[in-house]
């Protein structure tokens, strides 16, 4: 089967979810509508899945693409320019997955104010979808943008007690960095169109990545990328809007924004960074390592002195992404492969993390490790679940996490770029993630029922089973066979690394390689 | 039968099992109740590759068979698949594994009979089963090393078995974590190899370890070596594994005595062309190995938890496991896995019947009001041969066989390990001396130990309050016949390394079966040609070996018989300061808590959470005021209307963009 613009439909059908909940009044409806989009969006985006031929060439051009030009005038050669690859494929579809997810696990958990919240959520889709499958640097940028308010308002106005204070760090944080990443567009786009494009204003990635910006401003476009990236994503010493805003955020906006806002950070470096400043890149890639590693260990240390749930998850996060950063700035392929399905295997694990604390919080209506205790007899079904995905998260061999970290890991190891010691560091984190995850667990879970309330909790109801089982399959299914996504993405990346060494190579020998 | 599909079956089985059992249990509560059922899936599960193992086992002709399933990850050069390797060294391991797995399993149908999670104990126990047999036929270090986290995990579900006892739970998360300290040495030994070869297969590996520079093979040596003493519990990560004692007794049998533990050895084995590359760090391992059975047997001397003392015992034991592997003879280590498997099975599983048997002593005691005992205590049992006679025999075969007396299983593997330890030392490897010394004395010591815990618990009198009265029982047919047969195997076991110096060699079957030389996977060293007078030698140490065990025995039998449990007391008046290093562990726990772990707990709770709250989010923050130092926009930030002044910089960008687009 193929849908006309089948990109585009998957970008935007959750737009027109949205509008379409502004015009009905009662709670149900709303709900109903945003689940039935964001499923039949999923439904699209597996025609998209199957539209997509990976033994077709992306080099020149991604594939499903939609373009139109008229709407910017032909001086500048700005774009609707959207399309699929490999890496674009995979986070699409973690995208699309998470969204009748996310829904159900509001069905709830929201109270109030119904229709803004469902329809920011669709719109948050939109925004998300659209930055993944954009080819077209400013298009980028218009998406990048419009995921900012959703979340801003979702934390805001649907969060815990110190809501606003989140939301407003959260913005203030992401906003620095964007203003900066967008100078740096601007002046790239003036630069590359001069260059490569006859004197016109380009922002088309694959013109981008022809021009080899001269050396002496790759470092500053190369930092005003990465800054807004590293934001995001967030590294080492950036990461402190996340804690509050993840603690803050109701279940749906922490599954959305672990799952795949902060993988807006990793793919911008990857998608960006790399092929546009290799020189900067590999410049800089033992400090993007370090801050990495660091973020690695400390994230994991850090995690293990929370006493609130869903912060300790926060922490883990900051963990996890660690290794994704370590995996691109290693310049292999095992490394780089590692990092993207890393992306994708964070987003199910720790999606899954939070989803089950939100479910304990709608029992309890706390957060803190200490209110609990013992619960695994009365909640076996929910258990089971927070094991598995703890596991998941701790990299067991056999489940997600332990592919991508182990990639990352061997390939950076492998790396000339990353020293060996650096990633001895990094592989410590195999250690304290099993570490503070069981120390959850422990606290959580296991030993006698402590407090009565917790003795009648209720455990999972069918709503809540169904939206973790595909979470719980994929964990298994990345873990036991991830060939098949691995085979996707492995054109990109290696497309990526060989525009990476093809420029190097352009601009002489590196004393870096 | 086709190895293919052979091993489809041997490997898919335990998964179904543990499934099955898993998920039907937990979604169903009514399926919960159906023990018949439950334990007929998981029995099956595991006697079923048993004897598919045996099927290829018995017309096995030496050529290694490889079966490749699917791929699993490939990236750059990297291609690792689900593949596996039949050969000698697999085929005895899986057959060890699911033979006495089986026995366990049936034995664990009596002895969790009633427990409320039946269901959960029988799905973690064939999910144990599954893990290990991937660890033990896997063709690459990478499902090895699934493996290798899967009995780990497996190992922490079951320890932590009774989870509302926080103690279990803590003994659990324990084991896990000081495993996840080996299993980050073994990630970083397969990184290195990883790099120098490109490949993680075993033949890749194998067939290059000439490529490898010296010294990395010598990292790649001692990091193996390290995820051993992990896994394998030797100096200085061995503290889990008395504290996994908190799992049901079926689990201590299987993983943390006959199975799991061995691993370490195994890989050893499975690599032991690349070890033998790296002589120093061979004396590393057997040094250590022996230092391991020394301190161990010491400290398995002077506990009174019975299963405490089979646990220390089991460390002891492996430390001798890799004596063996550090003199280059890692034929016998994995000989001594296997007897160790048999009589090590039984002797726990005969601590579980006495266990089961003072259980009901305790609920009686209790229920008299005459205060409470724990079932596991030595010095509250006593005299119990005389109401559990098949517990007390298997027991004393088994105590017998691991005290190394002849002709019993234990004599012949211990003897071979001293024998080679002494033999590497005569070719000129001192180090091989001293571990040849302490292996003698730790051999002395386990034939002491072994006997204290036999006389303790089925001699003298009885001694739990109302012992007038209350009277224990012999365990059910489920578990006595599991036990007869391990016993049985415990006995005879060892006729399959028969020592060289007997009949010149031919009768040792376990040699020709895994060693090259005979076209074996497992590679020695240089055979050394020895002069006339060493077949001497030979029979003097094979007299004392003999001896040795008598020697404990006897020691062991009339002193405890003699002074019953004061006799601890006694040594502990002989050997003062030493004794109470004993009892107290070597206080190993205690360093590790005061050092490590409270410098990192420390760190975590009082520097870093602090520094992240204050200074990295402080200085965020306050850089980000400083930035946007003008009064209005902190106006904004204290009001919380972002929405302004985001719409604003929206607006600001949507301006320029239009500057751009309309302007140039």
């Amino acid at each position: 089967m193929t849908i006309p613009n089948i990109t585009s439909v998957v970008i935007f059908l959750p737009l027109v979810g949205a509008l379409l909940t502004l015009l009905l009044r009662s709670a149900n409806a709303i709900r109903m509508t945003a689940l039935v989009t964001t499923v039949l969006t999923f439904l699209a985006s597996i025609v998209l899945y199957v539209g997509f031929d990976p033994a077709v060439d992306t080099r020149a051009t991604p594939q499903l693409v939609d373009m139109f030009a008229t709407w910017f005038p032909e001086s500048v050669d700005v774009k609707y320019f959207v399309g699929i690859d490999g890496l674009s494929l995979l986070l699409v579809m973690l995208t699309t997955l998470l969204g009748p997810i996310v829904v159900l696990s509001s069905w709830t958990y929201i109270k109030h104010s119904f229709k803004g919240y469902y329809a920011l959520l669709l719109v948050l889709q939109t925004g998300v979808t659209g930055v993944f499958c954009s080819f077209d640097v400013i298009l980028f940028y218009v998406f990048f943008e419009l995921t900012l308010i959703p979340m801003y308002f979702i934390i805001g106005i649907w969060g815990g007690e110190n809501r606003v204070y989140a939301a407003v760090k959260f913005v203030l944080y992401t906003l620095v960095g964007s203003l900066l990443l967008l100078v740096a567009i601007l002046y790239l786009g003036f630069a590359a169109g001069e260059a490569v494009n006859g004197g016109v204003f380009t922002t088309d990635w694959y013109k981008l990545i022809e021009y080899n910006v001269p050396l002496g401003v790759q470092s500053w476009l190369f930092l005003f990328f990465a800054l807004a990236f590293a934001i995001k994503v967030p590294l080492f010493p950036l990461h402190t809007w996340l804690p509050d805003a993840h603690v803050q955020a109701p279940t749906g906006g922490s599954v959305i924004l672990a799952g795949v806002l902060l993988k807006m950070g990793t793919y911008g470096l990857v998608r960006f960074c790399l092929p546009f400043f290799p020189d900067a890149s590999l410049k800089y890639a033992p400090v993007f390592a370090l801050l990495a590693v660091i973020g690695i260990v400390y994230g994991a240390l850090v995690s293990r002195a929370q006493s609130d749930a869903k912060s300790l998850i926060a922490y883990s996060s900051v963990s996890h992404l660690g290794f994704v950063v370590l995996g691109i700035f290693a310049f292999t392929a095992e490394a780089m492969q590692g990092a993207v399905i890393q992306m994708i295997n964070h987003g199910i694990s720790t999606g899954a993390l939070f989803l089950i604390v939100g479910m304990m919080y709608e029992r309890r209506h706390t957060r803190l490790m200490s209110d609990y205790g013992g619960i695994a007899k009365s909640v076996p079904v929910l258990a089971f679940f927070m094991v598995f995905s703890v596991l998941a998260s701790a990299g067991l061999p056999g489940l997600n996490g332990f592919v991508g970290e182990f990639l990352i890991l061997i390939g950076a190891f492998k790396s000339t770029v990353v020293s060996n010691w650096l990633v001895v560091f990094a592989t410590t984190g195999v250690i304290l993630a099993a570490v503070y995850l069981l120390w959850m667990l422990y606290r959580v879970f296991f030993g006698p029922i402590v407090h009565e309330e917790n003795r009648h909790m209720a455990d999972l109801n069918p709503r809540e089973v169904t939206l973790l089982i595909p979470l719980a399959v994929l964990m298994v299914v990345l873990g036991f066979y991830p060939r098949p996504f691995l085979d996707k993405t492995a054109p990109v990346t290696d497309h990526i690394l060989e525009v990476v060494n093809s420029k190097l190579a352009d601009v002489g020998p590196s004393d870096v390689r | 039968m086709q190895p293919e599909l052979a091993v489809r079956l041997i490997l898919i089985l335990p998964l179904v099992g543990a499934i099955v059992n898993g998920l039907a249990g937990l979604f169903f509560p009514a399926y919960r109740q159906r023990e018949s059922l439950i334990g007929l899936i998981a029995i099956g599960c595991v006697a079923v590759p048993f004897f598919v193992a045996l099927a290829l086992f018995v017309p096995f002709h030496g050529e290694p068979v490889l079966v490749h399933f699917f791929s699993w990850m490939a990236a750059g050069q990297l291609d690792v698949s689900f593949a596996y390797r039949i050969d000698q060294l697999s085929l005895l391991m899986t057959l060890i594994v699911t033979g006495v797995g089986a026995l366990i399993h049936v034995y664990a149908t009596g002895y969790m009979h009633g427990d409320d999670g039946y269901w959960r104990f029988f799905a973690y126990l064939n999910l144990f089963i599954f893990a290990m047999l991937n660890l033990v036929l896997g063709d690459n270090l990478v499902v090895l090393f699934l493996g290798w986290e899967g009995v780990g995990l497996c190992s922490y579900l079951l320890i932590g078995y009774w989870y509302t006892d926080l103690k279990n739970s803590e003994a659990a998360s324990k084991a896990f974590i000081v495993n996840r300290i080996g299993d980050f040495a073994f990630l970083l030994a397969m990184f290195m190899l990883y790099r120098e070869l490109g490949t993680l297969n075993f033949s890749g590996i194998l067939e290059n370890v000439d490529a490898i520079p010296a010294a990395t093979t010598n990292w790649v040596v001692l990091l193996f070596f390290l995820a051993a003493t992990g896994k394998s519990a030797q100096l200085p990560l061995f503290v889990w594994l008395p504290d996994a004692m908190a799992g049901p007794t079926p689990v201590s049998a299987l993983i943390h005595a006959a199975t799991m533990v061995t691993s370490g050895l195994y890989l050893l084995a499975r690599m032991s062309a690349l070890v033998l590359a790296a002589p120093t760090m061979m004396a590393v391992v057997a040094i250590v190995g022996a230092l391991t059975a020394i301190v161990a047997a010491t400290i398995a001397l002077t506990q009174n938890d019975i299963k405490k003392v089979l646990a220390y015992s089991t460390v002891s034991q492996l430390g001798f496991m890799f004596m063996a592997a550090g003199v280059g003879a890692f034929f016998v280590s994995i000989f001594h896995v296997m007897t160790h498997a048999f009589f090590k099975a039984c002797l726990f599983l005969g601590s579980g019947s006495v266990i089961h048997a003072m259980h009901h002593v305790e609920h009686e005691v209790e229920h008299a009001g005459e205060g409470h005992i724990d079932p596991q205590d030595m010095r509250t049992m006593g005299n119990l041969g005389k109401y559990m006679p098949a517990t007390r025999t298997t027991y004393l075969v088994s105590m017998l066989a691991i005290a190394g007396i002849f002709p019993l299983s234990g004599f012949f593997s211990k003897d071979e390990i001293l024998f080679k330890a002494f033999e590497y030392g005569y070719n000129g490897e001192m180090y091989a001396w001293f571990v040849w010394a302490v292996g003698l004395i730790a051999a002395v010591l386990t034939a002491v130990y072994m006997t204290r815990s036999y006389i303790l618990t089925f001699h003298g009198k009885e001694r739990w309050p109302l012992a007038d009265r209350v009277h224990p029982h012999e365990s059910p047919a489920s578990m006595t016949v599991p036990l007869w047969i391990l016993a049985g195997l415990a006995a005879v076991g060892g006729f399959l390394g028969i020592p060289a110096v007997i009949k010149g060699g031919k009768l040792n079957w376990i040699h020709h079966w895994l060693g090259a030389p005979y076209g074996g996977p497992v590679a020695e060293p240089h055979a050394h040609a020895h002069g006339e007078g060493f077949i001497a030698i030979e029979w003097g140490l094979l007299i004392l070996g003999l001896l040795i065990g008598v020697f404990g025995v006897w020691y062991g039998w009339t002193r405890y018989t003699k002074h019953g449990l004061a006799f601890d007391g006694i040594l502990e008046k002989r050997f003062g300061g030493l004794y109470r290093l004993w009892k107290g562990k070597y206080f190993l726990d205690e360093l590790y808590d005061r050092t490590i772990v409270r410098l990192l707990i420390g760190l975590a709770n009082r520097v870093l959470a602090p520094f992240d709250k204050s200074f990295v989010d402080g200085t965020v923050n306050g850089v980000g005021a400083t930035m946007r130092g003008s009064g209005w926009l902190l106006r904004y930030l204290q009001d919380g209307k972002v929405q302004h002044y985001a719409s604003a910089i929206l607006l600001g960008v949507a301006v320029v963009i239009g500057l751009i687009v309309f302007g140039s």
